[in-house]
């Protein structure tokens, strides 16, 4: 019972240190953090990093990392800038094809990795490099705008910001109220099915509940205040609950955490590591992509150097998240939570008027003293 | 006999749970002294409190130490007042020399800077002391496991070590090397050392110590003197609480005429080396067969049985597999799991065992395909199948989510068997299966063999205990060198095995 009691706790103490943090700053700003539009600015402004987190933290479970994402973010969109702009190609072609330039740059690496067994480290950092390079190449040093109408909205549009009920967007406070509904069934339906010993106190599913319904219905309410729900929200969304499920339920997910928990016991149960590590990076290469669309669509521009030390963001995300840097550990969940501290940190020094060099400053510490916090919680268990 | 070290009540406690529980018991100088006890009855526990890996505080009840009160805070501490462990795992740096391992942490120096000449002439005495013939210089990564176990020997003597505390010193080692321990322990205390050994191996107690300790769910039994009528059946009556007449079961095997499994004419390279590891192996598995398979430590037994499971060990240059009298595909683990072929390693926390994962999770590893329906895992049916084999294997575990890191030797091949056995494999292939678990455990997995052997299974049984190998066996090959070198189905004894290993020796050894 006790040992039920620390597991949950620890895995929403994160959720709770960002809730504290929120309103700390809240305070400290007087609120002014909590108004609808910041709340959908931030999620605008980090759903990018988030989506690069999610990758990230598959690579981080099977205990590698990827350096190069903020290269191929930055190349992605060097690559829609000059097939869209200079070229003047459709929209809809350009993202397909940046999308599968992003998987085959993950495959390139993927390669050297799983096959050629060279250090994780050494081919992203090559990676990095080599991306940064031909991005500065591709656009020559210069920065290409704007984009067409269409590409923008995938970063600053709204879905159905017009059909509103009084002050509130219709269609967020359908989703809203479906939302609720979905998670308070759901939990229900955990409840019956789960085995005698898996049973968590009532008590705590409870509380979990009502916490994380009161965050996402906050969320939601705020976004049906504003403009209604960005559209790189859904996108963010839709990628959560997908890799969510494939982490927890599909067997390749569970193939990435015992190849991160132990290689050889993994090989040795027929898993086939190397495809799957490959695999991993593919999607890393994916995700990086993707958010090099948001980010140019976010700038309304290709820059040489967009994208830069986005990588180090999307693994600072990962760690303080609860992933391990050995491998094998870490959740989607958890690394959205770290992105969300990270976002946090960055939204309300700003408001406070905190310069950038601060800023980096205080997100190191936090960095270290969230991994230093997780991994004493561990050792005293053992 | 002066009372050397006295441990007075000394009671650990992790949680509510009492590791050891008021234990009082003395050791005396200049002998050997042995501590007996079931997995999880509370020996490691002792010998860390002990040696300090549990400071003085943090335990109740106290121990002195040649009449002086111990209160270490740490490892080097009880280094210091002249007690040193040997720990179960070895502790070397592989890719240092046998030299620099010995002085670790300990080097000699002259100022800051290390004495080399100085350091080599103490590592020559210490290494002839122990029986070590190697050059100083030789890393110790091209050294066997017997070997290397004598390197934490003399590096243990080169810290001016009292009492010496060995945690299962050949639980990784032939019979071979075991003897050649043994008789070092004993030339070294007539020479004056005193030793605490912890060890499952009872005959070996019994011809090297003085006396032996019981201990059972960390309380103290009894104390017996070693004599030699003490026999083993005394001891593991005090072990486990009753008295265990056979712990080899009846064998009831159903052997059918027919061959599942034969590998013929298998030669297989060394990836490190290039040289042939395996040369020319054949050899056949009947249907509800009990085959062993005895022979030293790197007689290339792990290696047959890894390049049967998927061709997991070095480059195959000839040779086939026959499974059912047709020739299978193992090119890869997949494969050779699906002709029906698991293979349990000898190494269960590298080869397999997730240890941060669940119980649950860690059984249901090899065979998610088919819990899952289109990669879909089935969760509630992941949870049943573990409780229907911790049933079924008799596991003494809180629950099927706790981590694998958290039980004991036994359990934890417990927990590898079930794994292997959801595969429902014809061919299994068991390496090592009863390495450094209690006796108990043992014979419970002895039980599963034969139940097995009885449902039809054919079972491969690798191992370097001869009691064992010979008590489980229906049939013995003998290895060496890579090759089979003799085959037993009747009147199979220890003698006519070690004496085919011996003969069999080329010269060196």
């Amino acid at each position: 019972m006790k040992k039920i009691l620390n597991s949950s706790l620890k895995q929403y103490s994160m959720l709770f240190a960002l809730i504290i943090l929120f309103l700390a700053f809240g305070a400290l700003t007087g609120w002014v953090n909590v108004t609808p539009m910041n709340i959908s600015n931030m999620i605008v402004q980090n759903a990018y990093i988030l989506i690069l987190a999610i990758g990230m933290l598959l690579v981080i479970i099977t205990g590698n990392i990827d350096l190069s994402v903020g290269s191929i973010v930055g190349f992605t969109g060097a690559i829609a800038g000059v097939l869209m702009i200079n070229m003047g190609l459709p929209t809809f072609l350009v993202v397909g094809i940046c999308l599968v330039v992003g998987v085959i740059i993950g495959m390139f690496h993927g390669y050297f990795i799983a096959y050629k067994e060279v250090p994780a480290f050494i081919v992203t950092l090559a990676g990095m490099m080599i991306f940064r390079g031909l991005t500065m190449f591709i656009l020559n040093g210069q920065t290409l705008a704007p984009f067409p109408d269409v590409f923008q909205k995938i970063a600053t549009g709204f879905v159905l910001s017009d059909l509103s009920v009084g002050p509130f967007n219709l269609l967020t406070i359908i989703v809203m109220v479906c939302m609720t509904l979905i998670i308070i069934f759901t939990e229900i339906k955990k409840i019956k099915n789960s085995p005698l010993e898996f049973k968590e106190p009532s008590g705590i599913v409870m509380t979990r509940v009502a916490i994380t319904l009161v965050v996402l219905n906050f969320i939601m309410f705020s976004l049906a205040k504003y403009n209604g729900i960005p559209v790189v929200f859904i996108v963010f969304i839709a990628i959560i609950l997908l890799y969510s499920f494939f982490m927890n339920n599909i067997t390749y997910g569970r193939h990435i955490y015992a190849i991160g928990g132990n290689y050889e016991a993994a090989e040795m149960s027929g898993i086939h590591n190397k495809r799957i590590i490959f695999a991993v990076y593919a999607n890393m290469g994916l995700m990086a992509a993707l958010s090099g669309m948001i980010v140019a669509a976010r700038l309304n521009a290709a820059t040489p150097q967009a994208g830069n030390m986005f990588e180090l963001d999307a693994i600072a995300a990962c760690y303080i998240g609860g992933a391990s840097a050995n491998g094998g550990k870490g959740t989607i969940i958890g690394a959205i939570i770290g992105g969300l501290i990270m976002a946090t940190l960055n939204n309300g020094m700003s408001i406070m008027g905190v310069g950038v060099d601060i800023q980096q400053t205080v997100k190191g510490v936090v960095l270290l003293i969230a991994v230093l916090f997780d991994l004493k919680s561990r050792t005293k268990k053992s | 006999m002066k009372k050397f070290l006295e441990i007075k009540n000394v009671t650990k406690r992790f949680g509510d749970f009492k590791a050891i529980d008021s234990i009082t018991m003395d050791v005396s100088q200049n002998e050997i002294h042995a501590i007996c006890g079931e997995n999880g009855a509370g020996k490691s526990t002792l010998m860390k409190t002990l040696s300090g890996v549990y400071p003085s505080g943090t335990y109740e009840g106290e121990f002195h130490f040649e009449g002086k009160l111990c209160q270490f805070k740490d490892i080097k501490d009880s280094e210091k007042s002249g007690i040193v462990i040997i720990h179960q795992e070895l502790t070397l740096i592989p890719e240092l020399s046998i030299m620099e391992n010995i002085f670790l942490g300990n080097e000699m120096q002259s100022g800051n800077v290390v004495n080399w000449s100085e350091q080599k002439k103490s590592a020559l005495q210490l290494m002839k002391l122990v029986g070590l013939t190697e050059k100083p210089e030789t890393l110790v990564v091209d050294l066997g496991i017997g070997q290397q176990q004598l390197i934490e020997i003399a590096k243990a003597l080169s810290k001016n070590s009292k009492i010496l505390i060995l945690d299962e010193p050949t639980a990784a080692l032939n019979e071979i090397e075991s003897q050649k321990l043994l008789d070092l322990l004993k030339k070294l205390r007539n020479n004056g050392l005193t030793a605490m050994i912890i060890s499952h191996k009872l005959n070996e107690i019994i011809e090297v110590c003085d006396r032996v300790t019981i201990i059972r769910d960390g309380k103290k039994i009894e104390t017996l003197d070693v004599s030699a009528e003490l026999d083993q059946g005394r001891i593991i009556k005090g072990m486990v609480g009753r008295s265990m007449d056979d712990i080899y079961p009846q064998k009831t095997h159903s052997i059918s005429t027919d061959n599942i499994l034969e590998v013929k004419d298998l030669t297989v390279l060394n990836p490190e080396t290039g040289r042939p590891r395996l040369e020319k192996v054949n050899f056949h598995l009947k249907k509800g067969e009990v085959v062993g398979i005895g022979g030293l430590m790197g007689a290339g037994r792990t290696e047959l049985a890894l390049t049967i499971f998927g061709n997991m060990y070095g480059k195959v240059v000839s040779g086939e597999i026959l499974v059912n009298g047709k020739k299978i595909d193992f090119s890869t683990v997949k494969k050779a799991m699906s002709e029906g072929i698991a293979y349990v390693s000898e190494d269960r926390k590298k080869y397999g065992l997730v240890l941060d994962d669940t119980l649950a999770k860690n059984m249901s590893l090899a065979t998610l395909d088919e819990i899952s329906t289109r990669h879909v895992i089935d969760k509630n049916q992941e949870q049943q199948q573990a409780l229907d084999y911790k049933e079924q294997l008799n596991m003494r575990i809180t629950s099927i989510n706790q981590l694998a890191s958290s039980l004991s030797g036994g359990n934890q091949q417990k927990i590898v068997l079930a794994k292997w056995l959801l595969a429902n494999p014809e061919i299994l292939i068991l390496d090592e299966p009863t390495r450094g678990i209690d006796v108990g455990a043992k014979q419970e997995i002895y039980q599963i063999i034969n139940e097995l052997s009885k449902q039809g299974k054919s079972i491969i049984l690798i191992s370097s205990e001869m009691p064992e190998l010979i008590g489980i066996s229906d049939r013995v090959y003998v290895m060496n060198e890579g090759r089979i070198i003799k085959e037993l189905s009747e009147n199979i004894n220890a003698e006519i095995i070690m004496e085919a290993i011996v003969k069999d020796k080329k010269g060196d050894l």
